[in-house]
């Protein structure tokens, strides 16, 4: 007669065993505790390898160079052999395609003056690297004309000095 | 393309990039309707553990409304997550080092103790129809659906002898004993979850679960108190339009409607509760002020300037002081509980509101502010469920689903009786 | 004498009693705790160095970011960003960061939101500096803590990633996170956040923003390899961590760190 009592007990326990075999299916055999524990390791541990697999789009300078070597040795001369040619012209690779194939022969330029502004305006701030770049006033220094029409950001100062 | 979040948060000063109004009204709402269910549970309980006989009635109610409140919670949650359906991986692999994750097992674990407790109140009256309905030899559909869950909801137990109803009544005590913890975990851990987040300068504070509890409570009494009055006083409206003539027949609450000594022990817990939330958070506040850490600057400007008028006035005027002093002047009528309780839901209603958009009024670089503008025409799904009528329509649901439930677990004495 | 029906419904009972330890058994195991000890092993931990007297704010290190990583360009919401701090004679500090840099400063105006800007004169700046910022891979990050269905973690190189198969968008880790570094995927809607290109650095290339950056603003490295130039840096010269008082132990270190940066 006691166990009359009991029997919703009986019940959640039911829902509770229907729940952890739910689990059995539905949670990834590798999702558990890893290297950093409980707090900062519980995971699917396979997750890990999907971030690695993710595709590399920006390849470098030195990827630029074997085909473009005169343009490489060019800008080096010049101070702006820091800036990488992926920062104007954009990835070499996206998503779905590579440089140099069918899909992507061509990279674009990005040779709006904006572009140039991002280190050229002046901005003279005591402490900071961004006051040693040489810098003209934008609305003064031909203002309508794109940057590239007399400086070649490969030689900057070719024939204006 | 939008940010999620963007749409509604407006960036004032130094903001960093990431940052918007992320946890909008649906995370408002969900503590709010968390409270209720803790407050309608804590209110039932007072009868089953402590004895109050005058709230037996009372308690009763307050049980069924905090079990359609339950179905209820969840569901701001569900219209706030990205990926609702994988909500499910709360029960697969909880996270306990996070405080959402305890959602799993507290609700599952306070919806099997309210579920239980009904089961030993009702069971006799399952019992009684399930018989019933057996005997019927020619069954409608909607009868045979009737007997089909009545007798489900026996769970193959159908001894009602005095012994077994003795027993009942002794498992119903145990359940609303350490159902009351429990309700109070489930309010208490979403407290957790605010003040637990270091990151928020407003939201870190040891108090953040007690000041939810103690509201929370707050917010039940008043809720329950709320739909009693209008629930008896619709039954006795209802009972004069059916039959002028058959005023002899009517039970003695279709004649009275709402009793004031009810209403009036009722209330007296209530206040109770109230200056308790009251003081928790004034002690918040004063503490803050005077320890003046480093993010005292902007929450100062926040909590002082820009959202005083939601703080200050709305909340603690309104929605606190004004209804306190309401309950304490002597002589409570149901008139003004009735506006006091709806005062009260406001007050709690703007302190979640207050906490969880407060918090996020501030940018984490203490230089800047973010405003937040609530939906109110949605043209989408997203502005819907984040915006004023996703809100609207969560409030609303509990009552559309006690009307369902009642029809199982009826809770006045009349229909009892039958 | 035990019937035959209670005694069938004990050992039911028994059963999934025993389940429900075993199971957080498996998910606390106490070996796997005590790995933590193992720590010391580990030979590969990355960590991030920033000079921010170098850091000029031409921003290619944030287009740079959204590209490799399939952020939308247009979205804003960016992995890493720039910030502008501008200190005034009368001792005011003026920040800002508009569109998180991906245009870099192009302007001397304050952006102050709202489309308001705030004209500062060259003569009233007492110092002025940029200040790269990306998630600091902390040894102690709250954003994973505060997960509740295990779908960010952090990885035993230390770099913390997001499951996008598993992540429900509650929101919680960006909440949690005091350097506002997290955000939700536009696209995927799941919670993203910088993890120094961990698919680059994985095969022996540098971050997207380490190779973008011009003035060598932005370094790698491992901090367990003794003769890595970052971790010679880290190790003897000076070097700030971003809001140390939160306890999360950030990883990513700054050369030139001014007190007034948030």
């Amino acid at each position: 007669m006691k166990s009359h009592v009991l029997r919703p007990l009986f019940v959640v326990v039911g829902i509770v065993i229907l729940i952890l075999s739910a689990r059995l299916i539905l949670v990834p055999k590798d999702f558990g505790v890893y290297e950093r524990g409980y707090m900062y390791g519980w995971h699917r541990k396979s997750n890990e390898e999907d971030w690695k697999k993710i595709k590399v789009k920006y390849q470098g300078k030195d990827f630029c160079r074997d085909c473009h070597a005169d343009k490489y040795d060019s800008i080096n001369k010049t101070p702006h052999k820091i800036i990488q040619c992926e920062n104007c012209h954009g990835p070499a690779s996206d998503v779905t395609s590579d440089h140099y194939s069918e899909q992507r022969p061509k990279l674009a330029i990005d040779k709006s003056r904006a572009q140039c502004l991002r280190c050229h305006y002046p901005l003279p701030y005591p402490t900071s690297g961004r006051g040693d770049i040489k810098s003209i006033d934008p609305e003064k220094h031909n203002p309508d004309v794109e940057c590239s029409t007399c400086h070649n950001p490969h030689k900057p100062m070719e024939g204006l000095r | 393309m939008l940010a999620h979040g963007e749409l509604w948060t407006v960036k004032e000063l130094f903001v960093y990039p990431n940052e918007f109004i992320y946890w909008s009204v649906q995370i408002v709402m969900y503590p709010f309707m968390t409270g209720l269910v803790a407050g309608a549970f804590v209110l039932s309980s007072l009868y089953h553990v402590f004895g109050i006989k005058q709230l037996k009635d009372m308690a009763r109610f307050a049980l069924v409304f905090s079990f359609a409140l339950l179905f209820v919670a969840p569901l701001p949650i569900m219209l706030h997550l990205q990926f609702p359906f994988r909500g499910i991986e709360i029960f697969m692999t909880p996270h306990f080092t996070s405080a959402i994750a305890a959602f799993g097992v507290v609700f599952f674990t306070y919806g099997a103790i309210v579920a239980s407790e009904l089961w030993f109140l009702y069971r006799k009256h399952f019992v009684d129809v399930a018989l019933k309905l057996r005997e019927k030899q020619d069954k409608s559909l909607s009868e045979l659906l009737q007997y089909f869950i009545f007798c489900s909801l026996t769970l193959g137990v159908y001894d009602v002898s005095e012994e077994a109803l003795h027993r009942d009544e002794k498992a119903i005590k145990l359940l609303a004993g350490i159902g009351i913890p429990v309700a109070c975990f489930l309010h208490g851990y979403a407290g957790f979850i605010f003040g637990s987040v270091k990151a928020n300068a407003l939201w870190m504070t040891p108090l953040m679960p007690v000041i939810f509890i103690m509201s929370a409570v707050v917010s039940g009494i008043a809720l329950c108190m709320l739909t009693y009055i209008a629930t008896m006083e619709i039954k006795k409206f209802l009972a004069s339009r059916r039959n002028e003539a058959r005023r002899a027949f009517r039970s003695k609450e279709e004649l009275v409607g709402v009793e004031v000594n009810v209403i009036q022990m009722t209330a007296k817990y209530l206040v109770f509760f109230l200056v308790a939330a009251i003081s928790l958070e004034l002690l918040d506040l004063i503490f803050r002020t005077y320890t003046a850490v480093k993010s005292w600057d902007v929450l100062r400007s926040v909590i002082y300037e820009r959202d005083f008028y939601d703080i200050f006035i709305m909340q603690y005027g309104i929605g606190n002081l004004v209804p306190l002093i309401m309950f304490l002047i002597p002589g409570l009528t149901i008139r003004r509980a009735v506006l006091g309780v709806l005062l009260v839901l406001f007050g709690v209603f703007m302190m979640r509101w207050n906490v969880v958009i407060g918090g996020q009024a501030f940018s984490l670089s203490f230089m800047g502010y973010m405003h937040y503008h609530l939906p109110i025409v949605p043209h989408d799904w997203e502005t819907f469920k984040e915006g004023l009528f996703g809100a609207l329509s969560i409030f609303f649901m509990p009552f559309a689903l006690f009307w369902v439930i009642a029809k199982i677990f009826p809770v006045f004495p009349e229909v009892r009786q039958e | 004498m035990i019937t035959r029906r209670n005694f069938l419904k004990s050992t039911a009972a028994g059963i999934a009693g025993i389940a429900l330890p075993l199971a957080a058994f498996e998910i606390i195991d106490p070996q796997k705790l005590m790995a933590e000890e193992a720590k010391s092993d580990v030979k590969l931990r990355w960590v991030f160095l920033v000079d921010t007297y170098k850091c000029v704010g031409c921003g290619f290190c944030v287009k740079a970011c959204k590209n490799e990583n399939e952020v939308p360009y247009d979205a804003n919401v960016t992995r890493t960003w720039v910030e502008r701090y501008v200190i005034t004679k009368d001792g005011k500090v003026h920040a800002d960061t508009p569109k998180g840099a991906r245009d870099g400063f192009t302007t001397s105006k304050i952006d102050l939101g709202e489309g308001k800007f705030e004209d500062i004169k060259k003569e009233d700046i007492n110092k002025a500096f940029f200040v790269p910022k990306l998630c600091n891979q902390c040894e102690n990050p709250p954003c994973v803590q505060v997960c509740p269905v295990g779908a960010t973690y952090q990885a035993p190189d230390g770099v913390v990633l997001v499951d996008r198969t598993w992540c429900i968008g509650c929101g919680y880790c960006i909440m949690g996170c005091p350097y506002g570094v997290r955000f939700f995927h536009p696209v995927y809607h799941t919670a993203e956040k910088c993890n120094f290109c961990y698919h680059r650095i994985s095969k022996g290339l540098k971050s997207a923003c380490v190779d973008a950056c011009p003035f060598g603003a932005r370094r790698i490295g491992n901090i367990k390899d003794a003769n890595d130039p970052v971790t010679k840096i880290i190790m003897t010269e000076r070097v700030g961590v971003l809001k140390e008082e939160y306890g999360t132990k950030p990883q990513v270190f700054y050369i030139g760190l001014d007190r007034e940066v948030r």
